[in-house]
């Protein structure tokens, strides 16, 4: 499958020229085309923010909700109807800042989504201002001092919580990136991939030339030891790119809440037994 | 003789009160007596003082009274706590040692019950509660083995031996009751009938929930908050009977957006919550309005602002259901009186949400979702189910801009077309759009929902004399209280007026209103919300007002008495 399916022609691209989001977007279209994805098939969620415009780029079924909510909805949609590939991808402070707590949270609930976020370490939308992210030192037109707050680290937050799938990839590096993103996809589970990806505009600290300088492949890394995982994942001084770490044969939310152990149908195709309710209102007559 | 007695009980929260009144009601229900039930309680886990009403009755009864005919104090300050509620006529059933020395016997019809001293000699004095109810039930002469059958189903669970000391609780209690009917010191004159053995006993909740389930509702996302979270854990109870997806969110905005998630996948989504979690909704509510996303809101108001009185009752979010969420869109909300409405209501709430993509709301409080009364068994004859699902079609475009502002909503994954939905401003194919022009025919559009709206409203229901010249108007929980209340005044001249839907306001209001002389608004809140509503859609300012804001529903006979000070 070529990628010029998920096109869309005339498009205004909100981004600046040489936004870190350009590689994102082809390299997302190139990882569901080769995994054969249908852009009927597909659904892309996210919520505010530069990163949250991507679905607005792709010819495939979208919900673009609020600022920091996609998590919820994402969860929600995959629930209704588990057919469906569900992506919830936005950025660093949409899913750390505002929607922490469902960043959390759906981790512990672990739906069958891929959960990609365009770690930028700055707010682009509003212009310029901290994100969750930014490293300390960071001055912006609000942190007129530089940032003096301990930086959000996703990776080890997702691996205290067990998660099911935890990856970092660079924008830069598009091969490598769409294999991460592949494997997220398939990955039953809820998967995280933190994509660390410059803003030309707004943080002349993180550029492309800092993340070259700053990052390394993991190698001999073992995706199954947590231990491991957490340490990696707690490195600073040069940060890791890869799968950080796989979660065993965890049931997701779908498989949990036992609505589809006896048939697959979704949601919409199903109608409630009028019969069962009419038992049920018969035990409210109260008869021994 | 009375025909219809009023019984509270009083103790501590972990006397079993909930299980006393849980058991007598449907003791009650099943020996064939019309019975109610309704309780008010403190926001705590153990001590404190709650209590509980049941009214039996010959005839149905469906309000609390503030009258006690007997009075069942379990603990140290539960006469104080009812005080007010106390007549000279109001006997007390009791053991003078649980109720302390505070208590002055000579000034009331006091009968000295040793419920305790009878439990501890079972075995321990945590059966001192169904000690009670076999008092209760043998003061009524339902014959024991009915009384025993229940209390050993419910007990069903527990070990043999737990079983067999509650029935023998049961059995002391009924031969205490037994006597005081024998030699007199208790006399009524209530009946059973056999037509009630067909009805069911239902409470507000339950209501709800049952609604929800006749609704197609596949799918509840809340998070738990009094007095709301009995629908939760009812559909939780259900789940896997009906296929529902039942979760318990981190918090309402989670809760919220995946109720909204879930529709635009094709599920029928509802969330349950109180006011202080419904505020946090609101943001999703506003999403609602531009993704043109059905969604079924069941607000059970408490007293606000803030945390407020968490487990008491008001009717002072109705403001906030109307004006919530940033933006213009049109929603819907429901406000219940009888019980039975609850059911209808909310199973209709998702058709009218499917059907015309917007927020309805079922509003209740409460008092409302916490009593009980029987009624008539449910009828699904009428039921049906609504989809407005379509198929898509390859050019399909979520936001079409169609006549009457209804676009076909199709969801993922069913048929050829793709659904894409936007919280920014977007064109009709549900991309973010700036441009102006467009954003006035989208704003047009979902707002002429609204007119489709105004013309298919549910009348609110007159009861009382065609030629009126006092009108009563209620909304919501109030309706039975006032009912019996309008009933109790016995005048020829005035009659009420409840709305089950207020918003929007149904045509026939103005009406209404304009045939009466007087109008007079009765709300559980402190600033005649409905009223202003009124006001605002009519031009009619009702200028009586009977409001109370105490954290407490409206007591029949207060009801009564403030309406004879106005008419008198």
């Amino acid at each position: 499958m070529g990628t010029q399916i998920f096109d869309i022609a005339n498009i205004d691209i909100a981004w600046c020229p040489g936004c870190g989001n350009f590689p994102i977007l082809k390299i997302l279209k190139q990882a569901v085309a080769e995994l054969g994805i249908e852009p009927t098939n597909l659904v892309m969620v996210s919520g505010i923010g530069q990163a949250a415009k991507i679905p607005h780029y792709f010819r495939t079924n979208v919900f673009n909700g609020l600022h920091g909510r996609a998590l919820p909805a994402a969860t929600a949609i995959k629930a209704a109807n588990p057919a469906l590939t569900v992506i919830s991808e936005s950025g660093d402070g949409d899913m750390y800042g505002e929607g922490g707590n469902h960043f959390l949270h759906t981790i512990r609930r672990n739906p069958d989504i891929t959960n990609i976020v365009h770690n930028n370490m700055v707010y682009g939308l509003t212009k310029g201002q901290a994100s969750p992210t930014s490293q300390k030192g960071f001055k912006t037109p609000v942190q007129v001092n530089g940032v003096f707050l301990e930086p959000f680290n996703p990776l080890a937050v997702a691996i205290a919580l067990d998660a099911s799938f935890v990856a970092r990839c660079f924008a830069g590096d598009v091969e490598q990136t769409k294999e991460i993103i592949k494997k997220a996809i398939k990955h039953k589970g809820y998967a995280l991939v933190d994509i660390f990806q410059p803003c030309l505009s707004f943080n002349k600290l993180n550029t492309y030339q800092w993340f070259k300088e700053h990052t390394y492949y993991l190698k001999d890394h073992d995706p199954f030891d947590r231990q491991q995982a957490f340490e990696k994942a707690t490195q600073t001084d040069k940060l890791p790119l890869g799968i950080f770490y796989i979660s065993q044969q965890k049931p997701t939310f779908e498989e949990n809440i036992g609505t589809y152990q006896e048939k697959r149908t979704p949601l919409y195709k199903r109608e409630p037994d009028m019969q069962k309710l009419s038992n049920l209102i018969d035990k409210f007559k109260i008869l021994i | 003789m009375r025909n219809d007695l009023s019984i509270v009980l009083c103790g501590r929260a972990g006397q079993g009160i909930q299980t006393v009144e849980y058991l007598l009601t449907r003791i009650f229900k099943l020996a064939g007596y019309n019975v109610f039930a309704t309780k008010e309680y403190m926001s705590r886990i153990r001590g404190g003082t709650n209590s509980t009403e049941i009214r039996i009755s010959s005839g149905p009864v469906r309000a609390s009274v503030s009258r006690i005919d007997i009075l069942i104090p379990l603990n140290q300050g539960a006469v104080q706590h009812v005080e007010k509620r106390i007549s000279p006529q109001t006997i007390i059933l009791a053991e003078k040692e649980s109720i302390g020395d505070d208590f002055d016997q000579s000034k009331h019809k006091f009968i000295d019950v040793p419920f305790t001293k009878t439990a501890s000699e079972i075995g321990n004095k945590i059966y001192s509660n169904v000690v009670a109810v076999g008092t209760i039930a043998g003061l009524f002469g339902i014959g024991l083995q009915t009384v025993s059958e229940y209390v050993k189903k419910f007990f069903s669970a527990k070990s043999d031996d737990v079983v067999q000391k509650n029935l023998a609780a049961a059995k002391e209690g009924f031969n205490f009751g037994a006597d005081l009917i024998d030699s007199a010191k208790i006399k009524y004159d209530i009946h059973n009938d056999t037509n009630i053995k067909d009805q069911i006993l239902l409470s507000g909740t339950e209501a709800v929930a049952l609604g929800a389930i006749a609704g197609g509702c596949n799918f509840i996302s809340s998070y738990p908050m009094s007095p709301s979270t009995g629908v939760l854990a009812f559909l939780a109870r259900q789940a896997k009977d009906f296929g529902i997806i039942a979760e318990q969110a981190e918090d309402e905005i989670a809760a919220m957006n995946m109720a909204i998630g879930a529709w635009y996948a094709g599920a029928r989504a509802m969330v349950t919550t109180s006011g202080g979690g419904f505020a946090l909704m609101t943001e999703g509510l506003s999403l609602t309005g531009m993704l043109e996303s059905p969604i079924v809101i069941h607000l059970a108001q408490r007293p606000g602002p803030a945390t407020g009185l968490p487990t008491r009752t008001e009717q002072a979010d109705l403001e906030l259901a109307l004006y919530s969420g940033h933006g213009e869109f049109p929603r819907i909300v429901l406000t219940p009186g009888k019980i039975e409405d609850a059911f209808y209501l909310t199973q209709k709430a998702f058709n009218l949400a499917d059907r015309y993509q917007v927020p309805v709301f079922i509003l209740t409080d409460q008092y409302f979702v916490d009593s009980y009364y029987n009624t008539a068994c449910l009828d699904l004859s009428d039921i049906n189910i609504e989809k407005h699902i379509i198929k898509t079609g390859v050019d399909y475009k979520r936001y079409k801009l169609t006549a009457n502002g209804i676009s076909p909503r199709g969801i993922p994954g069913f048929g050829e077309g793709l659904v894409v939905v936007d919280s920014d401003e977007h064109d009709e194919a549900g991309h973010i759009t700036e441009d102006l022009d467009l954003r006035t025919e989208m704003v047009d559009k979902r707002l002429k929902k609204l007119e489709l709206l105004k013309d298919e409203t549910i009348p609110p229901e007159l009861v009382g004399p065609e030629d009126y010249k006092n009108l009563v108007v209620c909304w919501g929980s109030t309706y039975n209280i006032l009912r019996e209340a309008v009933k109790k005044l016995s005048r020829d001249d005035t009659a009420f007026l409840h709305f089950k839907q207020v918003y929007p306001l149904p045509n026939e209001t103005s009406n209404y209103l304009q045939k009466a002389q007087r109008t007079i608004i009765v709300e559980n809140n402190a600033t005649s919300q409905f009223a202003k509503l009124i006001k605002l859609h009519t031009g009619i300012d009702i200028k009586d007002k009977i409001l109370k804001y105490s954290g407490l529903s409206f007591y029949v006979e207060e009801l009564t008495e403030r309406l004879n000070d106005l008419l008198n």
